[in-house]
């Protein structure tokens, strides 16, 4: 919203004070105000009221004329004028030789033959309005020679508050509010808005209304006519200009000088075409022509203004087509109403059709406003035009009443709220200047709050301490930091382990972290062949990508590798991120974290890159948990999974994920050559698992003995199982040293490590263990391939 | 005899001149002092003289003996030390001017920078919680007075899921629970609540180089008996300095947040141009970088807390926005990307 300060300064007398600085203090204590001020009319100079002497029609062409004018000066000065409104007599706004209007400066200049020496001026041209009809018509008992800018407030400072920053503020969508604030701000009196008193007109007739739905809180009309001005000032148009508002006609400018003046969007009806007002809801959809001639669609749930039965306006947005002012309107019924704003913004967001009077009605106005709006409608109306009637008395019907909200505190809760010490004097000054009644009685305070603050805004006393503190000013805060015991802060497992994990990735794997989205993202997915899994998905996705919630990061992982084959032969990328698998018994997602590691290689084949990812897990289960892994094959079940080498992945028996090769179909599509591996596992999961504590055993002073086994096995599992099972505490290591593959099988070589930590081993009791680990693993039909001695 | 001693005395010093190896001298050795030695061989000519003689010739061969020895330890030292010398001297200089292999991981930024923050606030006593990306309407709204209707909805255009709940839009979605989890250390124990809590919001918006529809915000609360704005206002300057490395120029201005009254924009000024207005604060010299404020009574009470008794601040900072501004990321879209050529640069940064 754009704020002119000479319309502020109508209310405040702001001289001798810094207005740039004081707009700062508004941003700082009010309402963010946007970065550029604009300073109206510092580019405009030389302006002044000249009379048109004589007005000759030029030669050769029929637009121009060739004007004498008397500025002030002793000789009349030649101007070549194209206006179409020239008249002898006329006076008008000139730029003067050596004047300024925006980039021009004036100088004497040939136009079809003839010099000119200046230009006459239309408002566009000065850049004061829109208005482009022809040069400006002035009052002919203005001075020749006068500087145009002591008969118009030209030059203003105008300033835009974001609108954002004002949704809870319904009393500062208008001069006169900011006004409010501002007065506050420079410690100077906010003056009493002008207004006539409407009880002057109660012994004429009524209008003939009603509310019907309580949506309308609060209408009040009246009725006028007369009317024979029908252009606006010109200072009011300069500000409805300098605001943002075309100027249009004299009482539509009115309306809008009011909306803008105090906040009370109001409009004006012929009165022939609403002899009944009745504001209401319709049972059933129809269609309606507003203003701007479109055709919208009404609901069963759009407020509407109606004559009898007749719909005339939709309330709160915008007036129809068919009740407009028209040449032969001559009384006028004029319309200052609240509404309820949820009811408002739903009809403007049903409607898709917000306008400046919805955009403030949404805010949840004040009702009291109505009455002192229309007062300040006449007030302005019969000033400008003397000959204007009232011609009905106010009619004034209320549906709804706020609560009067009245708050009581104390000095203390104000102390400790804010921390520092303000007074009480401050207290009650501050309150008061932003139109608060204040009483004060032994450090007790009790505040009524003012209606227009009251619709919503402030409504506790948490509010009331943001009213002192952001008129005291946050910069003027003494700070200081919290009383508190101390106490000692763990850091949970969850965040521990994450935190290691990703350590272990980068220093030791030199892993690179990744982030991808949480949905899955269709274009990219179909590029490399993957299906998308039913799952949760986004109802009110705007972007026609993304729709159906992961049920695994891998596959947003591929992606990312996809996009990185050229990044380098070998890479491996991971993310700590959520995915989600479907819905619980209750209907909410179960909602998982997961780490995802991906490892691409074109110097590897997948045999060598999955082990060294098997490895990175081993380690980092060993690492933080001091416990081992267990792999335990599984199916495939999603499009990207190569069939074989699945496995899930225990630690505990706790299922921690899986890790698996990327199916040839899609690895294909990512590299023609290079092998892709991948693991998921829960990271939660994995923070559950409690960690083995380190026992530290001393190192045997004593000799040990190393036994070397070859057996004929195709996995290493069963051997494993037999040494373990063998539960022999002198075995004190277990290495694979060897395993190859002939035309006999595959043969894994282990050596065994056993001590004692006490005295020297015999022979017989490390054979015992030996021959039990070898008997069992034969009867399982593992031969043993070497012959051992100890 | 005297001859004699002195002719091998000198035949030896001038072998020994010679030698060169640890082997010559060896061999030098074994000719002169041996059991067949020139010296040994000497002592043999002493039967032939008187005892007198054989006296002052014993003293004079022994003496050339002990010479001898002495001279050849010397000389194998000597030998030895140059031998060293060589084998020193063949080392090669190395060419340390060839590039260092940095073959390293990277963190994501993200990671770094809420490490940073996570790091600052467990220093002040915080802890640091974390909570589900998918959350419920009443904690992302109703919970923190953020009723149906209420026009603050409409500043966020919130990802609904279709089985009725929805992506957070803001971290402070983990208020409500995190109240709930902590209020009885309060009540009974005097405990404060002091917590920051991470994590991954999201807004239904078109993207572009300064907006992302997933990002990162950091949420902190502290509830005790008699927290204050002017606490609040050191937490936040001391925070930020501590992000930043230096005195950070920061302002509070009103700001409306239905879950915090009074509630605040903190701004700080743009770290990227330094003031003078660039797009990355719009043109603008600060940036509007954390949202803060007094917790709502209805919050508190949501959370089972008295707000007559208590009060407390709460606090979001934007956690991609803060690592764009540390490390001069322009489009915030390459964070997640996984980009590798952006991300690999983001080695450990404490």
């Amino acid at each position: 919203m754009l704020i002119s300060m000479n319309w502020i300064s109508d209310f405040v007398d702001l001289s001798g004070i810094d207005k740039l600085e004081l707009i700062n203090k508004f941003s700082l204590s009010t309402a963010e105000v946007e970065n550029e001020i604009f300073f109206k009319g510092s580019d405009i100079s030389g302006i002044v009221v000249a009379e048109i002497v004589s007005v000759e029609n030029h030669p050769d062409s029929k637009k121009l004329h060739l004007l004498k004018v008397d500025i002030g000066e002793a000789e009349l000065t030649d101007v070549v004028c194209g206006a179409p409104n020239v008249r002898v007599g006329m006076k008008t706004a000139f730029a003067k030789l050596g004047a300024q209007v925006g980039e021009i400066t004036i100088a004497p200049r040939k136009l079809a033959g003839f010099t000119s020496n200046g230009m006459c001026c239309s408002e566009r041209e000065l850049g004061i309005s829109d208005n482009n009809d022809g040069i400006m018509d002035l009052d002919p008992a203005l001075e020749n020679g006068t500087d145009l800018k002591t008969v118009f407030d030209i030059d203003d400072i105008v300033f835009e508050v974001d609108n954002k920053s004002l949704t809870n503020r319904p009393d500062l969508w208008g001069h006169y509010g900011i006004a409010r604030e501002i007065a506050a701000l420079a410690g100077r009196e906010l003056k009493p808005l002008d207004t006539v008193d409407l009880s002057a007109y109660n012994s004429l007739p009524s209008i003939d209304l009603k509310i019907e739905d309580p949506l309308c809180q609060r209408y009040s009309c009246l009725q006028f006519g007369n009317i024979s001005v029908h252009k606006s000032p010109v200072n009011m148009r300069i500000r409805l200009f300098y605001c943002g508002m075309r100027a249009l006609n004299f009482l539509a400018d009115l309306t809008n000088y009011l909306m803008l003046e105090m906040g009370q969007p109001m409009h004006a009806f012929d009165s022939r075409k609403v002899e009944k007002i009745r504001i209401k809801r319709f049972d059933t959809p129809f269609t309606f022509k507003t203003l701007d001639g479109v055709e919208r669609n009404i609901d069963e749930n759009t407020l509407m203004i109606c004559n009898g039965n007749t719909p005339v306006a939709i309330a709160g947005i915008m007036g129809g087509l068919d009740s407009e002012i028209v040449a032969d309107t001559s009384t006028l019924t004029l319309e200052s109403a609240t509404f309820d704003a949820a009811s408002i913004r739903k009809s403007t967001v049903r409607l898709s059709h917000r306008t400046d009077a919805s955009m403030r009605y949404e805010k949840s106005l004040d009702p009291e406003m109505t009455v002192t709006a229309i007062a300040r409608f006449v007030k302005l109306l019969t000033d400008i035009d003397s000959g204007a009637v009232v011609v009905s008395s106010l009619t004034d019907e209320q549906a709804f009443t706020y609560p009067k909200v009245k708050l009581s505190f104390t000095k203390a809760f104000v102390n400790r709220y804010t921390g520092i010490e303000i007074s009480n004097d401050t207290i009650v000054k501050t309150l008061r200047s932003l139109g608060f009644g204040v009483e004060l009685e032994n450090d007790e305070f009790t505040v009524d709050v003012p209606s227009w603050r009251a619709t919503k805004d402030v409504t506790i006393k948490a509010d009331i301490i943001e009213e002192i503190t952001r008129i005291y000013g946050y910069d003027n805060f003494d700070v200081h930091t919290a009383e508190a015991p101390l106490y000692p802060v763990r850091e949970s497992t969850q965040k521990s382990d994450e935190n290691r994990i990703k350590d272990t990735l980068v220093k030791r794997y030199s892993a690179h972290e990744v982030h991808s989205y949480i949905w899955a993202y269709y274009d990219e997915y179909k590029a490399l062949g993957i299906e998308i899994e039913p799952n949760v998905e986004l109802v009110n996705a705007t972007n026609p990508n993304i729709k159906t919630i992961r049920r695994s990061i891998v596959p947003t992982q591929l992606c990312q590798v996809k996009y990185n084959t050229a990044y380098a032969s070998d890479f491996t990328i991971f993310e700590v991120g959520r995915t989600v698998d479907g819905v619980d018994e209750n209907g909410a997602c179960r909602e998982y974290k997961k780490l995802a590691i991906t490892k691409f290689s074109k110097t590897k084949d997948t045999e060598k890159i999955y082990f060294e990812l098997r490895d990175m897990l081993a380690v980092i289960a060993d690492d933080i948990k001091h416990l081992p892994l267990r792999f335990e094959k599984a199916e495939a079940t999603s499009s990207y999974q190569h069939p074989k080498n699945l496995n899930n992945i225990y630690c505990n028996d706790v299922l921690l994920g899986q890790i698996g090769v990327v199916n040839a179909t899609v690895a294909k599509k990512i590299d023609k050559k290079a092998a892709i591996v991948y693991a998921e596992i829960d990271v939660d999961a994995f923070a559950s698992i409690k960690n083995v504590s380190i026992k530290y055993s001393e190192p045997s002073k004593f000799p040990e003995i190393e036994i070397d086994l070859s057996f004929l096995s195709d996995t290493y599992a069963p051997i494993a199982k037999a040494i373990s099972d063998a539960n022999c505490t002198l075995i004190k290591d277990v290495k694979v040293t060897d395993v190859y593959a002939d035309d006999n099988g595959r043969s894994i070589t282990v050596r065994l490590l056993f001590s004692h930590p006490e005295r020297t081993l015999t022979k017989e009791e490390v054979l015992a263990v030996v021959n039990g680990i070898v008997g069992s693993l034969e009867k399982d039909g593992i031969k043993l391939k070497n012959e051992f001695t100890v | 005899m005297a001859e004699k001693t002195n002719e091998v005395r000198l035949a030896f010093l001038a072998a020994l001149e010679g030698v060169s190896t640890v082997d010559d001298l060896e061999k030098i050795r074994v000719e002169y002092i041996g059991k067949k030695g020139y010296v040994t061989e000497l002592l043999k000519e002493m039967k032939a003289l008187s005892n007198e003689e054989k006296k002052t010739f014993g003293q004079a061969v022994n003496v050339l003996k002990n010479e001898v020895n002495d001279k050849i330890a010397e000389k194998r030292e000597e030998l030895k030390k140059k031998e060293i010398e060589l084998e020193n001297s063949r080392m090669p200089e190395f060419d340390v001017s060839l590039p260092a292999n940095l073959e390293r991981g990277s963190y994501h930024p993200i990671t770094l920078v809420q490490r940073q923050c996570e790091d600052i606030f467990k220093s002040m006593g915080f802890t640091v919680e974390d909570y589900s990306e998918i959350v419920t309407d009443y904690e992302c709204f109703e919970s923190l007075n953020i009723p149906k209707n209420h026009p603050a909805r409409d500043m966020q255009d919130t990802y609904y899921l279709s089985n009725g709940q929805l992506l957070k839009t803001q971290t402070s979605a983990a208020q409500n629970a995190i109240y709930k989890k902590y209020k009885d250390a309060l009540i009974n124990e005097g405990k404060a609540i002091k917590a920051i809590f991470p994590g991954r919001c999201f807004r239904n918006e078109a993207t572009d180089a300064c907006h992302e529809n997933t990002f990162f915000q950091m949420e902190g609360v502290m509830v005790d008996k008699n927290i204050s704005i002017s606490n609040l206002i050191f937490f936040m300057k001391t925070m930020l300095s501590e992000v930043f490395q230096k005195d950070i120029k920061v302002r509070l201005r009103p700001g409306f947040f239905p879950f915090v009254e009074p509630g605040f924009e903190l701004d700080i000024s743009c770290l990227i141009c330094g003031g003078e207005g660039c797009p990355s604060c719009k043109h603008s010299g600060w940036l509007e970088l954390c949202p803060c404020g007094m917790i709502h009574p209805e919050v508190l009470k949501a959370g089972g807390i008295d707000p007559e008794e208590y009060t407390g601040f709460a606090f979001g900072l934007g956690l991609t926005r803060l690592a764009m501004m540390k490390y001069g990321v322009k489009d915030i879209r390459d964070l997640n990307s996984g980009k590798l050529e952006c991300l690999d640069q983001f080695t450990d940064d404490k």
